[in-house]
């Protein structure tokens, strides 16, 4: 299964489901898929999974560089990937993103495991947001919370 | 043995897998992740951790015995491992899996042999610690007590 559509929340069960900020995290790595989902849950987020680059344009409803007549609006507020992915790295879905008229405003996080200086300037110049190490913490995840989707409780 | 003991016990070997560096950091942000809503989580994510790697053994041991190996193929199952190793704290295998990416660049086939073998010991031996671990904590919780939490930054 290429998606992993998780929608329930652990915090504020009271808040209105469709307030919650939908974050689609690219991962080829299964256990940190399963890590960056819980993570996101744990920070009431809604998380969509993808495991791989050609995946995430997909469900993005951008195909071959062209949106699908059918979406309009960015479904999802913050991107998340990883950078070393077979087929399409993070870098290349980044430029993808940007290069989309209605993706380019989502914000995207890079996550690496490798603190490479090079890369991570290539990322940010490309637009990226942040860029992040792996393993992450929750802490990570609530300063990513913070500085890109509305910061609430 | 009642609740206290048994909790004493866990306590006592989930230390013990600190100090001899089977686990990192990292697996003590996977218990914090851990609560009602989601109270297997990681035991969930360990289980996926054991059936990934033992695939990813197989796959490195039949690539290394291709004709012509090909050592960026080796070398990207290698980095599989190392990352999941990592994000769950399984800190040897992960130091293993850095020696081993050293040696996939001197495309060395016997010192990669070698060095899978290593992989593959301190694999078994973080699985073996890991379903101890893990057997304990499910006498703690039959016994009607709940699994105490180290503090993080202990």
């Amino acid at each position: 299964m290429s998606y992993a559509s998780a929608s329930s929340s652990s915090g504020d069960r009271t808040s209105d489901h469709r307030d919650l900020p939908h974050v689609l995290a690219v991962d080829d790595n299964h256990v940190d898929r399963k890590i960056i989902e819980t993570l996101l849950l744990n920070s009431s987020c809604k998380v969509t999974t993808a495991e791989n680059g050609m995946r995430a344009l997909e469900y993005l409803g951008l195909r071959d560089g062209q949106p699908n007549s059918a979406t309009l609006a960015s479904k999802v507020n913050l991107i998340i990937t990883d950078y070393c992915m077979p087929g399409m790295t993070g870098y290349e879905l980044l430029k993808k993103i940007k290069g989309s008229s209605f993706l380019k405003e989502v914000p995207v996080v890079i996550v690496s495991s490798e603190n490479v200086p090079t890369r991570i300037n290539k990322c940010l110049e490309e637009g990226a947001k942040m860029f992040m190490l792996k393993p992450l913490k929750q802490s990570d995840v609530k300063k990513i919370r913070c500085h890109l989707l509305n910061c609430r409780s | 043995m009642d609740v206290v003991q048994l909790q004493s016990r866990l306590s006592e070997y989930l230390k013990s897998l600190f100090n001899d560096g089977t686990l990192d950091g990292q697996f003590l942000q996977l218990q914090q992740l851990q609560d009602e809503s989601n109270p297997d989580f990681v035991v969930e994510v360990v289980t996926l951790f054991f059936s990934d790697s033992e695939k990813l053994l197989d796959d490195l041991s039949s690539s290394l015995e291709q004709p012509n190996v090909d050592f960026r193929k080796v070398d990207a199952y290698v980095h599989q491992l190392k990352g999941s190793s990592s994000s769950i704290g399984a800190q040897r295998v992960k130091n293993a899996c850095i020696a081993f990416r050293g040696l996939c660049e001197e495309q060395s086939i016997p010192a990669c042999l070698r060095c899978l073998q290593l992989v593959k010991q301190e694999y078994l031996y973080a699985k073996n610690k890991l379903e101890t671990l893990f057997k304990l904590e499910k006498q703690v919780v039959a016994a009607g007590g709940s699994i105490p939490s180290l503090d993080a930054g202990s």
